[in-house]
C-alpha cells in the first residue's frame, strides 16, 4: 500500500516535470535532433546570446510586462479601494463585471482588442500591446488587493486621521503597508500573465513589437531551434530561484513569529 | 473655569439610509469631566461619539468645541483623540512607533518624542514593551498602547468607544480603575461609551443614558441610580421591579391591590403610572406583618446576597435581594418604605 501511494505521487510529478526535464536535457544536446542525445554542449546557449531576434523579443516581453504590470497595479489598486468603499449590491455587480475578462477566452479578448484598436485607428505596436496587457492584468490586481482591504480594520484608517494624518498620509502610512502583500502578489502575477500570454499579444502587436511567445510561435512553425530550449531552461531556472527565495523568506518569518510566541508564553 | 463647557451638541440629527439614528440630541460636556454615554446597542451612543470625533457628519445641528463651531473640521484637525473599539493599532509599527505616531506627524524632534513616549509608557504601565510587535500583545496590553497613543497628543478631550468590551471580567475591572486614575492625573475630559451600566456607575462623574437616538437622562451616577426618570432608565441601571400603578392623589399611590404612602406628587389624579422599586429595598417579613403577601417561588445564591422571587396574591413576580435565606414555598410578607417607592410617568405618555 505504501509503495502504491509513493508510486502514485511519483507518476504525478513525473507527469508534471518530465516535459521540462526533457527540454532541459535537450538544451545541452550537441545534435539538432529532438530524439537522439549525442554530445553535451553549451553551444545553444552561446548562440542564444547572439540571436538578436530572440533577445529582442525577450527584451520586448520584459518591457511590456513591466510597464503593463506597473500601470495595472496603480489602476487595479485604486479600483479595489473604490470597490471596497461601495455598498454590497454595487460591489457584487462590479466584481462580476471584473471577473468576466478573466474567464473570457484569451482569443476573444485578443480579437476584440484588435478590432477596437483598428476601429479607433490606433496603429498596432507597443502602445496597443501594453494597453492590451493592462486590460487583462487589472482584474488580477483587483482580486489580489481586495481581500487585503477587506481584512483591514476600517478603524485603522480612522485612527490615522484621528492622530493627525490627512487622508493621503493615512493611506500612505497605514493602509498601503497593510495591503502591500496583495499589491506585490498582483504585480508578480501580472508579470507572469504577461510573459505567458500568446493569444492577446498575437493580435495586438506589430512586427517590431512582438513578444517572446509570438516570436517562438512563428519560429516553431518551421522548426524548433534548440536555442529555444536553452532560453526556456534559463527562464525556468530563474522562476525556480525566485520561488525558492520567497519560500525561504516565508519560512524564516514564520519561525521568528513562533519563537516570539513561545517567549510570550513564558512571560 | 473648572466647569466650563468644552463640547456642545445642538439639536443633532443623524440618519443612515433614511433611518434616524440620533433625534435632536442636545448635550453640553464640561471640561475635565469623566462623562459616560450609556445605553443598549443601537441607541446612538457610538454615533454621538463619532460626531464629536468628526467621523460622522450630522444631517442637521451643530457641534461646538470650546465655543467654536467645528462641523466642517475634519478629524485630523480636531483637538480630540479616540481610543477605538478593538484598539485599531497600526499592525506595521511596533509599540514605540504606534505611540509616537501623532508626534512624528507634527515633526516633533526625536529627543522630545522619546521622552514623551516613555512618559506615556510609564502612565499606562507598559515600560519595557516599546520594541514589541503590537500584533503579539495581549488584549489588555493592546488596550494600554491604544490609550497611550491617543493621550500623547495631549488632547483636550479623549473619546473612548467601548474600550474594555473585549477584555475578560477581571482585567476589565482593573482597567476601569486604571482609566479613572489616568483621567484624574491628566485632567483630560473623557467621553466614554459603554453598554455596561456597572462600568458607567463606577467611573463616571456624569452619566448620559440614551435610548433609540434620544437622551433619556443626564446626571451623576447616584442621581441616575436613585432617581431614574422613567421605567427604562430604572430597568437599565440596575435591577428593578416595575409594576403598573394608579396615582390616587399626591403622596398616595395604588398598586398590587392596595394603597401605599409615597413621597411623589404633581401627578394628575388617577393617572396611570409606573411604580419602580429596587430589589434591595423590599423587606421580607412574616405574612401578617407585610403590606403585600406572597409565596417564595425561587431563591438563587448570588454571592453577596440571595436573589429571591416572590409571587404575590395578584400574580406579580417580585424580585428581592436579601442576605437571609428563605425557604421556597413559604408564605411571606413584603414591605417597602415610602422613600423607596419611585413613581414615574408612563413611557407611552411621555412620547406624546
Amino acid at each position: 500500500m505504501k509503495f502504491l501511494s509513493k508510486f502514485y505521487v511519483g507518476i504525478i510529478y513525473a507527469f508534471l516535470y518530465l516535459p521540462i526535464a526533457v527540454l532541459i536535457v535537450f538544451s545541452f544536446n550537441d545534435a539538432k535532433s529532438r530524439t537522439v542525445f549525442t554530445d553535451f554542449t553549451f553551444k545553444w546557449y552561446e548562440k542564444l546570446f547572439t540571436n538578436d531576434i530572440i533577445l529582442g523579443a525577450f527584451a520586448n516581453t520584459l518591457f511590456v510586462a513591466l510597464v503593463a504590470g506597473i500601470c495595472a497595479v496603480v489602476l487595479g489598486t485604486l479600483a479595489a479601494i473604490g470597490i471596497n468603499a461601495m455598498n454590497q449590491k454595487l460591489q457584487g455587480l462590479l466584481l462580476n463585471v471584473t471577473y468576466l475578462p478573466m474567464i473570457n477566452p484569451d482569443i476573444i479578448t485578443g480579437v476584440s482588442l484588435m478590432l477596437l484598436f483598428v476601429f479607433i485607428r490606433m496603429e498596432l505596436g507597443f502602445t496597443s500591446l501594453i494597453l492590451a496587457h493592462i486590460t487583462f492584468n487589472v482584474p488580477i490586481v483587483i482580486f489580489n488587493v481586495l481581500p487585503k482591504l477587506r481584512q483591514l480594520d476600517r478603524n485603522i484608517y480612522n485612527a490615522a486621521l484621528d492622530l493627525g494624518c490627512n487622508p493621503a498620509q493615512a493611506f500612505r502610512k497605514v493602509v498601503l503597508p497593510e495591503i502591500m502583500p496583495g499589491i506585490a502578489a498582483g504585480f508578480l502575477l501580472s508579470i507572469t500573465y504577461s510573459f505567458d500570454d500568446f493569444a492577446v499579444s498575437f493580435f495586438t502587436s506589430a512586427a517590431d513589437s512582438q513578444t517572446l511567445s509570438v516570436v517562438i510561435y512563428s519560429m516553431v512553425r518551421m522548426k524548433v531551434s534548440p536555442e529555444i530550449n536553452a532560453l526556456s531552461t534559463i527562464m525556468f531556472v530563474v522562476v525556480l530561484l525566485v520561488l525558492l527565495l520567497v519560500n525561504i523568506n516565508d519560512a524564516r518569518k514564520e519561525k521568528k513569529i513562533r519563537q516570539r510566541n513561545i517567549l510570550e508564553g513564558e512571560v | 473655569m473648572e466647569n466650563s463647557t468644552i463640547i456642545s451638541l445642538k439639536d443633532i440629527v443623524v440618519e443612515f439610509d433614511g433611518e434616524s439614528v440620533l433625534r435632536h440630541i442636545n448635550l453640553d460636556i464640561r471640561n475635565h469631566e469623566f462623562v459616560t454615554l450609556l445605553g443598549p446597542s443601537g441607541c446612538g451612543k457610538t454615533t454621538t461619539l463619532r460626531i464629536i470625533g468628526g467621523f460622522v457628519n450630522p444631517k442637521s445641528g451643530d457641534v461646538f468645541f470650546d465655543g467654536k463651531r467645528i462641523n466642517d473640521l475634519p478629524p485630523y484637525k480636531r483637538e480630540v483623540n479616540t481610543v477605538f473599539q478593538k484598539y485599531a493599532l497600526f499592525p506595521n509599527l511596533n509599540v514605540y512607533e504606534n505611540i509616537a505616531f501623532g508626534l512624528r506627524l507634527k515633526k516633533v524632534p526625536d529627543e522630545e518624542i522619546r521622552e514623551r513616549v516613555f512618559e506615556m509608557l510609564d502612565l499606562v504601565n507598559m515600560r519595557g514593551y516599546e520594541r514589541r510587535d503590537v500584533n503579539l500583545l495581549s488584549g489588555g496590553q493592546q488596550q494600554r498602547v491604544a490609550i497611550a497613543r491617543a493621550l500623547i497628543n495631549k488632547p483636550q478631550v479623549l473619546l473612548l468607544d467601548e474600550p474594555l468590551g473585549a477584555l475578560d471580567l477581571k482585567l476589565r475591572k482593573e482597567m476601569q480603575i486604571e482609566l479613572k486614575k489616568i483621567q484624574r492625573e491628566t485632567k483630560i475630559t473623557f467621553i466614554y461609551v459603554t453598554h455596561d451600566q456597572e462600568e458607567a456607575l463606577t467611573m463616571s462623574d456624569t452619566v448620559i443614558v440614551m435610548r433609540d437616538g434620544e437622551i433619556q437622562q443626564i446626571g451623576t451616577p447616584i442621581d441616575i441610580y436613585n432617581e431614574p426618570i422613567n421605567a427604562f432608565v430604572a430597568d437599565f441601571i440596575g435591577e428593578s421591579n416595575i409594576i403598573d400603578g394608579v396615582m390616587k392623589k399626591d403622596y398616595l399611590v395604588n398598586f398590587a391591590g392596595r394603597d401605599f404612602d409615597c413621597v411623589d406628587f404633581g401627578f394628575e389624579e388617577n393617572e396611570n403610572v409606573d411604580v419602580v422599586i429596587r430589589p434591595e429595598d423590599i423587606k421580607i417579613s412574616e405574612p401578617e406583618k407585610g403590606q403585600i403577601t406572597g409565596k417564595v417561588e425561587s431563591i438563587i445564591f448570588k454571592g453577596v446576597h440571595y436573589e429571591i422571587v416572590v409571587i404575590d396574591t395578584n400574580g406579580f413576580n417580585w424580585k428581592i435581594h436579601s442576605t437571609l435565606y428563605e425557604e421556597p414555598g413559604r408564605e411571606v410578607g413584603l414591605s417597602v418604605i415610602p422613600d423607596d417607592i419611585h413613581i414615574m410617568h408612563k413611557m407611552a405618555e411621555e412620547e406624546k
